[in-house]
């Protein structure tokens, strides 16, 4: 193979690739039988790390960059001027090889734009991915993009091969995908979801019955949306995250703060500023939902429509909720431990298992790590000081923001200097 | 005052578990256990070398196995791994600590050496994790992938494991430059290896026998890390947070700039 063209190839489809925030490697384990290649243990591994903070821990690139549609949110749209490449499925099946071999990666996450039909494109995303396990013995990661519109036929082979497949839905609302996305449709987007979800069901319960059932997507499934560039609430986006978990058994909902990379007087001017701490806060809530046993319309509802940028969700939930606190961190049950601001699921689990050999004070709690700048207006526990004056919510929201320093506090000041 | 007693033992685990032997043996109160590498003599102490024992060790390890679950083991020699100076006595209190009870929690975070023991053991984890992250095999011309690391901690016997199942149809080598020596899979076994000459490892020389096509892949590797990174989101913090500098010698992308 010519080892420049190859080059060029990868540096242009890479950068393609590169808003596509899923990264994960974990979840599908995968046993490396007969002496193969590569294995998954269902831990992740982030082999590197870019310049910005993210995690690469697969080979993500775009199988082409040539597309049909016309999307305005997207680097790859029709109508932009860009140079235009193709792997041809060998490459991408050496490149991921080779990398692999060399511990640069746990996988290969494939993507592509949309040439000819949707169906067309997702066999060759297939042959990708069934070459690598059928004839390379490979065992590592293999994410599929599902193409909008695929059949349920295709939907099914994808899923045997692969770990993980999702469908990026983009826009939160129907009504945004309407304005930037005028040649898809919503349906095209939910029905390769549905087959994914059904398929996934059902090869439970047979497995249950036949142990030989060939496995089906067992990383699931995960899909992603971009933030700021429509307009809709915080609210908004996390109503239809919480939908498309609910209804889908999502593993994963991405949310990618948008990028201006083309003018578009139907999107934010080129220059913006990348939401980075809008869409901390919304992984934030994510994460209360799932993990936290928070019920979304705790944190978000009609009278709250967006979160806080200059607190966390759950401490601005708190605050709202000062009549349920403080609470005795020697006899309080786990859920409402977890839900004390400054205390973190494995902060959780160590004073539950601690607090059987004695009452825990102050020293106990530091020790344990939880961040008591936080926590100790919320909780009392083994020792006759505690935070016992009465506060507004304002009041004590200032007093605990004087007491931190937020990474992000660079960002307030750019903010107020715009008005100096 | 009665002078204290330090132990001094080979270096290696079986080494440690002799000397907590001889504590209980000979009934040494407040002992410090130093490895032979570690130690220099010093006044009004007595010193004791100690043999390594393997039934000593054995059954010093048995009767520890007997109270304890297998992440306490597994914690233990993760622990011992991280050769941080005077880890030895933290251990040698945990263990005691364990053979009081006659059922050792090891859930109370409220006791300080517990709380200890848990924490290295991750720090050491952490390490190991990273090792199966960082390395870079680079193929040479007789068909081994050879890395070099200098881990923070003694992580080798740890990651053994991980490569053996993860390659299992090719052959490798992992040679820890600091403590001299790395780990060989042939196709059917790991095995531990050392080179009289260091210079065979350096990387100068594993360079000149590089493969034909190795170069081409560092170089599209490094072509893969610089196209997916975002400019308009640099977060220089971030990015030495996750991979501190130390660390970029291993690695590729952030070494070679063609």
């Amino acid at each position: 193979m010519s080892f420049d063209r190859i080059r060029e190839k990868l540096s242009i489809l890479a950068d393609a690739a590169k808003y596509d925030v899923s990264c994960a490697s974990s979840g599908g384990k995968r046993a490396n039988t007969q002496k193969g290649l590569g294995n998954n243990t269902g831990m992740g591994i982030c082999h590197t790390y870019t310049e910005d903070g993210r995690c690469v821990s697969l080979l993500k690139i775009l199988l082409t960059n040539h597309c049909i549609y016309d999307c305005a949110y997207c680097v790859t749209r029709k109508s932009n001027d860009i140079k235009r490449a193709a792997f041809k499925i060998q490459e991408v099946v050496d490149l991921t090889i080779n990398f692999y071999r060399r511990n640069y990666i746990e996988g290969l996450f494939l993507s592509s734009g949309i040439f000819k039909n949707s169906d067309y494109t997702m066999e060759r995303l297939i042959t990708v991915a069934k070459k690598l396990r059928l004839e390379e013995n490979f065992n590592g990661y293999i994410h599929l993009k599902s193409i909008p519109g695929a059949s349920d036929e295709l939907m099914r082979q994808a899923g045997l091969y692969a770990d993980r497949l999702s469908v990026n839905i983009e826009i939160p609302t129907v009504s945004g995908l309407k304005l930037l996305a005028p040649d898809k449709k919503h349906e095209d987007f939910i029905k390769p979801m549905q087959k994914v979800k059904n398929e996934i069901i059902q090869y439970k319960t047979e497995k249950k019955i036949i142990k030989s059932t060939p496995r089906y997507a067992p990383a699931g499934q995960s899909t992603q949306m971009i933030i700021g560039a429509t307009g809709e609430s915080d609210k908004d986006i996390m109503y239809s995250a919480t939908y498309y978990y609910k209804k889908f058994n999502m593993r994963r909902v991405y949310y990618s703060g948008y990028i201006p990379v083309m003018p578009d007087n139907r999107l934010p001017s080129i220059g913006t500023e990348v939401p980075t701490l809008r869409e901390n806060r919304l992984y934030q809530t994510d994460w209360l939902i799932r993990f936290y046993g928070f019920s979304i319309a705790e944190i978000l509802n009609t009278t709250h429509k967006n979160l806080d940028l200059d607190i966390d969700p759950k401490l601005s939930w708190a605050l709202r909720n000062l009549q349920l606190f403080p609470i005795d961190i020697n006899t309080a049950d786990k859920r409402t431990l977890a839900r004390v601001p400054g205390i973190g699921m494995a902060s959780v689990s160590k004073i539950v298992q601690a607090r059987k050999f004695r009452r825990l004070d102050w020293s106990h709690l530091k020790a344990i790590g939880i961040a008591t700048n936080r926590a100790q207006y919320f909780i009392t526990c083994n020792s006759k000081d505690f935070y016992s004056k009465d506060l507004t919510p304002i009041m004590l929201k200032n007093k605990i923001l004087k007491s931190t320093k937020s990474k992000y506090s660079n960002y307030f000041n750019q903010q107020l200097s715009l008005f100096s | 005052m009665n002078p204290q007693t330090i132990l001094v033992y080979d270096g290696s685990f079986d080494g440690f578990l002799s000397c907590i032997f001889i504590v209980y043996d000979q009934k040494i109160k407040n002992p410090i256990i130093r490895k032979a590498s570690q130690t220099n003599n010093q006044m009004f102490m007595i010193v004791e070398h100690i043999v390594t024992e393997e039934h000593k060790a054995h059954r010093v390890w048995k009767g520890f196995k007997e109270k304890t679950n297998a992440t306490q083991q597994r914690d233990f020699f993760k622990v011992f791994l991280s050769e941080i100076k005077g880890v030895e006595n933290t251990l040698l209190n945990y263990m005691r600590h364990v053979f009081e009870k006659t059922h050792a929690p090891s859930t109370d975070f409220s006791n300080k050496n517990i709380l200890k023991i848990t924490q290295v053991a991750k720090m050491v984890q952490r390490e190991k994790h990273r090792m199966e992250a960082f390395v870079r095999f680079q193929l040479t011309n007789d068909n081994v992938y050879v890395a070099t690391v200098a881990p923070d901690f003694n992580v080798l016997p740890l990651i053994s494991h991980h490569f053996k199942d993860r390659y299992a149809d090719q052959k490798w080598l992992i040679y820890d430059t600091t403590r001299k020596y790395g780990l060989y899979y042939n196709l059917s076994s790991v095995e531990i290896i050392t080179f009289e000459n260091s210079n065979t490892i350096s990387s100068k020389n594993i360079e000149k026998h590089y493969n034909g096509q190795e170069r081409d892949f560092q170089k599209l590797w490094s072509t893969y890390y610089r196209s997916v990174n975002i400019t308009s989101r640099k977060n220089t913090k971030l990015h030495l947070q996750h991979i501190p500098k130390r660390y970029w010698k291993y690695l590729i992308e952030k070494t070679n700039n063609s």
